[in-house]
């Protein structure tokens, strides 16, 4: 019974965990159908955010929860105006530029921060249930995952900036000739989708450490995690990670974690071939 | 270009290569020191691995992100054969056979479910992942095939050296580097010639235009299969060329080398042959340069160079060459030169 509830508790954190780690990610595809490659990388420099603050003595939750994010989106913006900005309806360049970024972006964290595993304390300790001991930190990502995800539904579902947004997502040259400035609307999306990166790097910085090279890890299971959702941005990434977050945490109690990350990718794949356009192309059409 | 010229154009081209080929292979060996030849040796692998994503992305028009994995598997193909059977000639086919029979199965389910461009990245780039971390994860002795073991994040060290075909003397490193000339001269001239086939040109027409391909009668996912097959065998004659240069190891399935090979053909121009191979020995030198030097992290010279040529140079060097070099040609408009053409015309 507590196993049961233990692998049911691990399974949440996996989730929220992974939901976290492709909100950012989702948000930039979802609207702009930019695959953005050096999501990763953002990722990473969010966590070094988090910890050179908590190192320069500020808030732990103030570095995780408000820093990581504000200096990536800061980030976001300028890579939007110097790069992506070219490029939009020009997919597969938009793809090579961002694969260009995240190694620019690998090389000089290596350079300036070292490539080495920096890491902080996780601010919250752990809980027992039964005879096993839990960290409550994953619990912690999940409800913060749950917040962000609730949020991010309300503003897109009943905000006068979520309808902008939907429809710039739903058919561009009818809401740019209805007054909306594309331009205008890629540039936040871009700098939100950012922040929310960083904000996961913030986050996963106590748990898994933070490493010039950590990004790579990451882009991918997000990618697929935010393919396998589909069109939409918010249920569909909800309803992906919960999907591939519990096969993984699964198929890793089963067997060893590196084969559980297969599985992920393995069951991503079979996925995709049986629902092409994701989740969310077949059924909640429509949900933001 | 009309269809002739185009293919006389194409015999030159593969002449100078043999030349170019023929004048390696008598110098080179003469002058370089071990060391050079040994990594010049590795670039030319390197060349033949950009000339297979040169293929299939710049004609085939598929964007395979994970054009590593087929290099890898032709180097672990070729290692293992190897191990087990002691006759490398054999096992040599297994690293071009492999690769392409899991290109087929891997191709079957992509292009027969009709899978668009994005999701043919995630799903090669999946594959990949899948296969690194598969292979990164198989230290111990319980992973083996045969006599070979896996070897995990360590590789096979002990990768055999290629042996002459039945007396069983093992390669030098001079044999080896003529070896490599002649693999990356024969596959840009087995891709030169392939695009100018009855099979090559109906490929290029996939790629302009598939629907209309499609309504001509052309089976379009079976030549796009057929592309990936190649390109991958090629990819795996490169696997096992680097196998006999360095050795093997999972890195070869690492999303760096996949980024790299990328790489190669957006700088030497996408839709050319010669453009990606130069590429690739031109920025090898540099990284090897730069690494040397050690003043500056590599990452930051690729991703540099990749930014800027997407954004700025999205045709390539060899274009941007050409197109330079044909301005400067050209005679001035209302020259003799000029009129003469025009009257050839």
């Amino acid at each position: 019974m507590d196993y049961l509830l233990v692998v049911l508790l691990q399974i949440a954190g996996a989730v929220g965990n992974l939901a976290l780690v492709s909100v950012g990610l989702a948000v930039i595809f979802g609207m702009m159908r930019v695959i953005n490659l050096a999501h990763g990388e953002f990722i990473m420099l969010g966590g070094f955010a988090a910890i050179f603050s908590v190192q320069a003595g500020i808030n732990i939750w103030l570095a995780m929860l408000v820093i990581a994010p504000l200096s990536v989106a800061v980030l976001g913006v300028l890579v939007e105006r110097l790069v992506m900005r070219r490029l939009y309806g020009r997919m597969v360049d938009t793809m090579l530029a961002s694969w260009g970024l995240s190694l620019l972006l690998i090389g000089l964290a290596t350079t300036f921060f070292g490539n080495r595993v920096v890491g902080v304390a996780a601010p919250v300790g752990s809980f027992r249930i039964g005879e096993y001991s839990l960290g409550a930190y994953d619990f912690v990502l999940a409800g913060i995952a749950l917040v962000v995800f609730a949020a991010g539904y309300a503003i897109l579902r009943f905000t006068r900036v979520g309808l902008v947004a939907r429809a710039t997502m739903q058919n561009r040259e009818m809401a740019s000739s209805l007054g909306i400035e594309p331009s205008r609307v890629y540039a936040v999306t871009f700098a939100i989708g950012s922040a929310l990166s960083g904000l996961a790097g913030g986050l996963l910085a106590p748990i898994s450490g933070v490493l010039p090279t950590m990004g790579v890890a990451y882009v991918a299971k997000a990618f697929i995690t935010v393919i396998t959702g589909g069109a939409s941005v918010i249920t569909g990434t909800a309803l992906s990670s919960t999907l591939l977050g519990s096969i993984n945490t699964v198929s890793t109690f089963i067997t060893t974690p590196v084969l559980g990350d297969v599985a992920l990718l393995l069951a991503a794949t079979i996925f995709l071939r049986l629902l092409p356009t994701g989740i969310t192309g077949r059924i909640f059409k429509g949900a933001p | 270009m009309t269809l002739s010229t185009f293919c006389r154009a194409s015999g030159t081209h593969v002449a100078l290569a043999a030349v170019a080929m023929l004048a390696a292979i008598v110098i080179f060996p003469k002058v370089a020191p071990l060391y050079t030849l040994i990594n010049v040796t590795l670039y030319m692998s390197m060349g033949v691995f950009a000339l297979s994503l040169a293929l299939l992305w710049g004609y085939g028009g598929i964007l395979c992100f994970g054009q590593s994995a087929f290099f890898g598997l032709g180097a672990y193909a070729y290692a293992i054969a190897a191990i087990n059977f002691g006759d490398t000639t054999l096992a040599s086919a297994f690293a071009i056979g492999i690769p392409a029979l899991f290109a087929a199965g891997l191709g079957y389910f992509l292009f027969y479910g009709r899978l668009s461009d994005v999701y043919l990245g995630v799903i090669t780039l999946t594959v990949t992942l899948i296969l690194f971390k598969l292979i990164n994860s198989t230290g111990g002795d319980a992973w083996r095939i045969g006599e070979a073991r896996l070897g995990g994040f360590n590789g096979i060290p002990n990768t055999p050296l290629l042996t002459m075909p039945f007396t069983g003397i093992p390669l030098s490193p001079a044999n080896l580097f003529t070896l490599a000339c002649i693999a990356l001269f024969a596959t840009y001239a087995l891709c030169k010639r392939l695009i100018t086939t009855r099979f090559g040109r109906a490929v290029i027409a996939v790629r302009e235009n598939e629907v209309r391909a499609e309504l001509l009668g052309y089976n379009a996912r079976r030549l796009k299969l057929a592309i990936f097959v190649i390109s991958a065998g090629i990819a795996g004659l490169a696997g096992l060329l680097f196998a006999n240069s360095v050795f093997v190891s999972p890195t070869m399935f690492s999303l760096s080398m996949a980024a790299q090979v990328l790489i190669w053909v957006v700088v030497g121009g996408l839709g050319t042959l010669f453009g990606p191979v130069a590429a690739c020995f031109a920025l090898q030198i540099a990284a090897a340069a730069l690494g040397k030097l050690g003043l500056i992290d590599p990452n930051i010279v690729l991703g540099l160079v990749l930014v800027v040529f997407v954004v700025f140079v999205p045709g390539g060097i060899q274009p941007a060459l050409a197109a330079l070099l044909a301005r400067i040609l050209t005679p001035p408009r209302g020259s003799p030169g000029h009129m003469r053409e025009e009257a050839a015309r």
